[in-house]
């Protein structure tokens, strides 16, 4: 026994100083691409390579620069193929991470109206997660997990990973929805106590991501569940699952 | 194993004469051609079953995977290729049957090769395709709710098709008798944890039986994969599972470019065997501190952590991505290793070889650990064998199997390491397996980066010839992943089979629980560690 107290205390403390200190992910992360609007020649390659639909480009309509070429984070899989080969190199990963969105408007389900509005007020600083994995391929879910260790520790900022959808404030949901797991979403869902928010954590839940829509993808969380905060990423660093949670509880 | 007394010749040679002795004395009109380290061979596929049956328990063959295909717009037929092992050869023969379109049914190769019985009741979901002598057809990869006579890996049913739910009922098998209670579990569980079924049997706290049910994250992953570039096909691959990324896409880079004789410069082939090996440490390490989680023991669990968010810190720094995402491509790497990324990963092996060490060497003197992990759990030598256990779960259980070694692939047959085998076949075992290659795996990375010669990255795949195909293998975290690719006409990807080690593991789980009790099976369940969409895909 004296032994573990020895090691711990050896040990120190590990815990990251993230979110009160901003993080910066080391050169060569691959975070949202950016365009440089003065590079681009406007050839419509990256749309072309991107295969989960991300990058829209509008051809033709190059005096309108703003709106000429659009980039959904929700879509991204941050593979990079389109700043690899945008032969004007207009187009670099850059380092953003920090992704998360609320959603435009609050939908509804079962009657229950998304509580975004108010939730600090509600839930102040004690929040309970149940993580939903409706089809993931575990990437989400093992930065999830990395929250509860020492490092990132999410319960000194007031939350907790939960057992039951009974006992839980936000469903932090991951995977595209699959047909499979479609009826099980749905319970967890109505066994959580409203008021409740729902978070789509990764790309897959953003948007179905790498699966889209197919025959066994519903193609994202909002086509089964009222979404209220959307976190980018495949997967999503650590830090900006933190960012998101924070965003979807108002703090 | 047991395959070194058999009197075959080792070599090429050797593998080669074995197969076409068995071939013609069985009086098989097969053709057989050889492709590098691959032999394929086609047969009637009323032979399938006496060749498997040869193979696999005479000459110390094992059957490593089994898929189907719709070939109908080549030939008119359905085609089972089977994948034929034979450990220290180094060389895998493909064997190919054709079943006929009017005439949808092979013969089973379960009754005689037990390690057949998923590939081929996923084939029946699939294709559509009836294994006769099977004695478990239920529906493996499709759920009750689904519509019977469609089947969406057949090339006429749509990507996006959309599949009403039709009502049906799943029998798990049961024990039937005083006081025997039904415990279903999942498939929403209760940690942070993917999703699977779990039926127990128990009397009291003693399991009598445990059956699993699984595939509830199917995200139609190898069918999304057909008509995509060898390009493309790479980010699916890395996202068939989280923590197998980098071996997941190894093996489906190795597969495309062995495919289209593409030879890979030396240096990413280096690149690639460090990055299996980080994606090794950052597994074991985290599941050793993970299977603390299931004794209870907190102080465990969170040293394992803090050691396996330093691994995956590293990945991020060094490669960008803390899955090791967005590193391979057909044709060699995209990133570099720059010298200092390599000071880097050797600081840091320092630095978490020490730790580990401690931490390791604290949990197997701990009296209240061990009393939970030893004589847990235990996988029968003979169950793993038959069922084709892969990774440290069968290297616990006695079975010294590992790609690394048997199967060579990049840079491995260059660098020296131990494969360690225990033979309880409990949780200790598998822990200890996982101790020990985490010393390995570190002392494999620093060779790398010692013999890493300079050199270019990546070359330009070659072209894919149209309807070949191949296997490329590499050994996960968990186990050897067998990835199946041919290419269509137009130089995409016609079909892509993944078979992975938790594929192979799964099956074996339900087999370790039985006298135990039912709170051990999270222990046990967390000591083998597999993924569910692995399986799933």
């Amino acid at each position: 026994m004296l032994r573990l107290f020895q090691k711990s205390i050896k040990t120190g403390i590990v815990t990251t100083s993230y979110p009160e200190q901003p993080d910066f992910p080391a050169e060569g992360f691959r975070g949202l691409p950016a365009r440089a609007q003065e590079k681009c020649h406007q050839c419509g390659n990256c749309a072309e390579v991107c295969l989960s639909g991300a990058i829209t480009v509008r051809q033709g309509d190059s005096n309108t620069s703003g709106v000429f070429w659009t980039l959904d984070p929700k879509r991204c899989l941050f593979c990079g193929y389109c700043a690899e080969d945008c032969p004007s190199g207009a187009i670099t990963m850059g380092r953003e991470f920090e992704l998360a969105e609320r959603a435009e408007m609050p939908e509804l389900a079962d009657g229950v109206k998304s509580e975004s509005d108010n939730v600090k007020k509600i839930f102040g600083r004690s929040v309970h997660i149940r993580h939903l994995d409706a089809g993931s391929c575990n990437g989400c879910d093992w930065e999830m997990t990395t929250l509860t260790g020492p490092v990132y520790d999410v319960q000194r900022l007031g939350f907790d990973f939960v057992a039951s959808p009974r006992h839980a404030d936000i469903l932090m949901v991951t995977g595209p929805v699959t047909r499979n797991l479609e009826i099980a979403a749905l319970k967890t869902y109505r066994a959580t106590p409203a008021p409740k928010l729902v978070v789509a954590v990764g790309t897959c839940a953003c948007s179905g991501g790498i699966c889209g829509k197919n025959y066994t993808s519903a193609g994202g969380v909002n086509q089964i569940l009222p979404v209220d905060v959307y976190i980018p990423g495949c997967p999503p660093r650590p830090q900006a699952l933190i960012r998101g949670l924070l965003k979807a509880v108002g703090r | 194993m047991g395959n070194n007394d058999t009197g075959n010749k080792f070599g090429k040679e050797g593998f080669i004469e074995t197969l076409l002795k068995v071939v013609n004395s069985s009086g098989l009109p097969a053709q057989v051609e050889i492709a590098g380290n691959e032999v394929h061979l086609a047969i009637p596929k009323e032979k399938v079953a006496e060749l498997g049956a040869h193979l696999c328990r005479e000459q110390g063959f094992e059957l490593i995977q089994l898929l189907g295909n719709d070939e109908r717009e080549i030939n008119g037929h359905f085609a089972l290729y089977y994948v034929f092992a034979q450990n220290h050869e180094g060389l895998v023969a493909l064997v190919k049957i054709v079943v006929p379109e009017g005439e949808p049914s092979f013969p089973s190769l379960t009754p005689v090769v037990p390690a057949a019985h998923w590939y081929e009741r996923e084939i029946r979901d699939f294709f559509g395709l009836e294994p006769k002598g099977h004695p478990d057809i239920r529906r493996l990869a499709l759920h009750k709710d689904w519509p019977k006579g469609l089947f969406p890996l057949r090339k006429d049913f749509k990507l996006r098709t959309e599949v009403p739910r039709t009502g049906g009922k799943f029998t798990f098998s049961r024990v039937e008798g005083e006081g025997v209670m039904q415990i279903p579990v999942g498939p929403i569980h209760a940690g942070i944890i993917e999703p699977g079924h779990f039926r127990f049997s128990a009397v009291g706290e003693n399991v009598l039986n445990l059956e699993a049910r699984f595939f509830y994250t199917h995200r139609g992953m190898e069918k999304t994969a057909e008509g995509k570039t060898p390009r493309q096909g790479v980010l699916l691959a890395e996202r068939i599972c989280g923590a197998c990324s980098f071996s997941h896409s190894s093996a489906y880079c190795l597969a495309v470019e062995k495919l289209s004789g593409t030879v890979i410069p030396r240096r990413a082939e280096f690149i690639r065997t460090v990055g299996l090996e980080l994606e090794r440490l950052y597994n074991h390490i985290g599941d050793v501190g993970n299977i603390c989680a299931g004794v209870g023991f907190a102080f465990g669990t969170m040293h394992g952590a803090r050691l396996k968010e330093e691994m995956q810190h590293l990945n991020e720094t060094v490669f960008g991505s803390r899955f090791l995402r967005g590193i391979n491509t057909p044709g060699g790497v995209r990133r570099d290793l720059k010298a200092e990324d390599a000071r880097l990963i050797l600081d840091t092996l320092e630095r978490v070889e020490r730790e580990f060490r401690e931490l390791t060497e604290i949990l197997l003197t701990t009296e209240s650990y061990l009393d939970r992990v030893q004589g847990t759990g235990i996988l029968r030598p003979e169950i793993a064998r038959a069922l084709h256990a892969v990774g440290p779960a069968a290297r616990a259980a006695g079975i010294g199997r590992d790609a690394r070694r048997d199967l060579p692939h990049l840079v491995y047959q260059s660098l020296e390491f131990k494969v360690p085998v225990y033979a309880e076949g409990d949780v200790l075992s598998r822990v200890k397996v996982r101790i020990d290659e985490t010393f390995e795996s570190i002392g494999l990375i620093r060779q790398a980066l010692k013999l890493m010669p300079p050199g270019e990255l990546r070359v330009l795949l070659g072209e894919l010839p149209p309807y070949g195909y191949a296997v490329g293998i590499t050994e996960s975290a968990r186990g050897e992943n067998v990835h199946f690719v041919m290419a269509g006409p137009d130089g995409t990807v016609f079909r892509h089979m993944v078979r992975s080690a938790s594929y192979c593991n799964w099956a074996v789980v339900p087999s370790t629980v039985p006298g135990n009790i039912v709170p051990d099976f999270p222990l046990i369940n967390k000591s083998f560690e597999l993924c569910y969409s692995c399986l799933d895909r």
